[in-house]
């Protein structure tokens, strides 16, 4: 192994005391800055959207605020009906979500357990399809929409989305998948059990850890994206959250009390996934990448 | 034969066994009727759009009417387009600022929470600290953008008058308007919100490591710098390899991030291909011209996710030669 190579190369090079080389504080200190300046974004934003118009002009964005001045974020809330915008993001995030893992399933089943004939091949071309950019699809899905009468409905996005997300699904539950313990899917089929009932009852109660990562990342890439909604999502009714704010932004109509209210509601909910699924997001991202 | 084997039973058991050891194919493909769904909805949303994109490629097309087909046209019009070379210029600027800075930072970064902090403060300090570096990661690049172009902003922006509260008034600038600054601007926000995916990912693999490898390098001497050349970056090669595929194409794909931040302005000093085929595509309505840019984005994408996957495998296959 090259590792143990090198710490022997270490040992002839070097004698030298190992604690002295670092001492404590000063790196802690250095990371809290350096995490201040990761938060300190959200801070300004959450202080500057409590502020009232007035007060934002005379004292500037960095003094902290007075007192409490809702009305900034509820006429911003009014004006573009975050609650629908949130209910269309909830809605296609959660669609998506629940439909790509299902066909996530269905794929991974076929590839990681039945060990389909070609598998490399189908297995590499999901990974090639999860890795095309937005760009080479977007005009013909929004020809395509527009001739099959779905342009414009949050159906396809709903529809477009849980097919790209499944590509990176396919490609981790796949690997996953082949290393299930053969004996426990041999031991139900001789018990009976069909293939559906194999996949149904052992693969996917089994599989629950991985599948509820793969929910949380579909959820929230999904609520994230940006490129394809902007384009089949034109009407304000259907628009999600990052589409709305993002186009109002682009606009630049926005005065800062405006902007700030805009940006504290659309980092709220972030903020909640993140507290909600922090754990799942680490763990995932952490078999995502060796898998 | 194969009958048998699908009903189980009692009597199947021995055909199964015999069965499966003389020709395991037959069991093996009524697999693919699983695939049929999946195979289905991708031919429809990703391989029939892909191939029109293709196509439409070497039109002349305006996105109503039927397209005139005209070659290679578009391709060398391409060829002699600066707005073109300027956009995948600028990407070469977006890998730094989306792979190569936030993989190194995310490196250093990890081996310090993970082997300092987590060693002498507690893994809930190191936990809670990378937690606010990754933060920025779930939120949508759109609401970055705003919370960005805000604090950038020349009148009033936060960073301006930071500057000017710490007596540094001469080095305000318009961040985000002026052709000079305007694209290390956007690479300083990229940095900012990618660099907390490669240092969950690193943390993530050092925890692989075994701590025996650190222990014999800490009693041979090795100061932190040297456990962190010799111990860990070789342990955590295969993630290094994964975090720069995926930033790297991350990078040459960022499109949500100039649209809200600059619009690939001012005059086109932060365009990058995905936004300049946007453009193209929906205000220009040049969809020939567009698909042609969108064409060769993905050419570029899958040559790199081909040669990164290969070089990955090939590490990994030459590790295990050496561990066996």
């Amino acid at each position: 192994m090259t590792a143990v190579r090198d710490v022997t190369a270490v040992r002839t090079e070097a004698r030298r005391p190992a604690r002295a080389v670092i001492s404590r504080y000063p790196v802690l200190v250095a990371l809290f800055i350096g995490a201040l300046f990761m938060v300190l974004p959200f801070l300004i934003v959450a202080v500057n959207a409590v502020k009232s118009p007035a007060e934002y002009s005379s004292n500037g964005p960095l003094s902290l605020p007075e007192g409490l001045y809702l009305d900034g974020l509820k006429d911003f809330w009014e004006r573009v009906d975050y609650g629908q915008k949130l209910i269309n993001s909830i809605l296609i995030s959660g669609s998506v979500a629940i439909g790509a893992v299902a066909l996530s399933v269905l794929n991974a089943y076929a590839i990681g357990i039945g060990r389909i004939k070609g598998r490399t091949w189908v297995l590499a071309f999901f990974v090639l399809a999860n890795m095309l950019p937005q760009e080479a699809l977007v005009y013909p899905i929004y020809y395509l929409s527009k001739e099959a009468g779905l342009y414009d409905t949050r159906l396809s996005v709903i529809i477009v989305f849980t097919v790209i997300q499944a590509a990176f699904g396919t490609y981790l539950l796949s690997s996953v998948l082949g290393q299930f313990p053969r004996e426990i899917i041999e031991a139900a089929r001789i018990d009976g059990a069909n293939k559906w009932q194999v996949l149904w009852r052992i693969v996917v109660p089994v599989s629950r850890p991985t599948i509820g990562v793969l929910l949380v990342f579909f959820f929230i890439w999904t609520w994230n994206e940006f490129l394809l909604p902007l384009v089949m999502l034109i009407s304000n009714d259907n628009q999600t959250v990052s589409v709305a704010l993002g186009v109002l932004q682009g606009q630049r109509l926005m005065d800062a009390t405006m902007t700030n209210a805009a940006a504290l509601l659309g980092v709220l909910p972030a903020i909640v996934f993140f507290l909600v699924f922090q754990r799942t997001l680490t763990r995932g991202i952490a078999v995502g990448a060796v898998k | 034969m194969t009958v048998t084997v699908e009903r189980g039973g009692r009597g199947g058991r021995v055909v199964a066994k015999q069965h499966h050891a003389k020709n395991p194919r037959r069991p093996r493909d009524s697999y693919a009727l699983f695939l049929l769904p999946g195979f289905l909805a991708f031919f429809a949303i990703i391989v029939v759009p892909f191939l029109m994109n293709t196509g439409v490629s070497f039109t002349d097309w305006q996105g109503v009417g039927s397209p005139e087909w005209s070659g290679l046209a578009n391709y060398r019009e391409l060829m002699d387009d600066s707005e073109f070379w300027a956009s995948f210029r600028h990407s070469l600027f977006m890998v730094v600022a989306m792979a190569a800075v936030p993989t190194v930072v995310g490196l250093v970064l990890a081996a310090a929470l993970f082997d300092f902090v987590g060693k002498n403060f507690g893994s809930r300090t190191a936990a809670v600290l990378r937690a606010c570096f990754y933060l920025p990661q779930v939120l949508p690049i759109a609401v970055a953008g705003i919370v960005w172009s805000w604090i950038l902003a020349p009148e009033n922006g936060s960073l301006n008058e930071l500057l000017k509260a710490v007596g540094l008034g001469s080095l305000q600038q318009d961040w985000l308007g002026d052709p000079d600054i305007a694209l290390y601007s956007v690479m300083g926000v990229m940095v900012w919100v990618q660099i907390g995916f490669p240092l969950v990912v690193f943390m993530a693999g050092l925890q692989r490591v075994d701590p025996q490898l650190y222990e014999a390098a800490e009693l041979d001497g090795a100061g932190w710098w040297r456990r962190f050349w010799h111990v860990t970056l070789p342990q955590i090669r295969p993630e290094i390899y994964v975090v720069l595929l995926w930033c790297t194409i991350a990078a040459l794909k960022v499109f949500g991030a100039v649209y809200v931040l600059t619009k690939g302005g001012p005059g086109g000093a932060t365009n990058v291909p995905s936004y300049f085929s946007f453009t193209t595509f929906f205000e220009k309505t040049q969809v020939g011209y567009g698909a042609a840019i969108s064409t060769v984005l993905t050419v570029i994408i899958l040559v790199l996710a081909l040669v990164g996957l290969k070089l990955q495998t090939r590490a990994e296959d030459a590790e295990e030669g050496l561990r066996v």
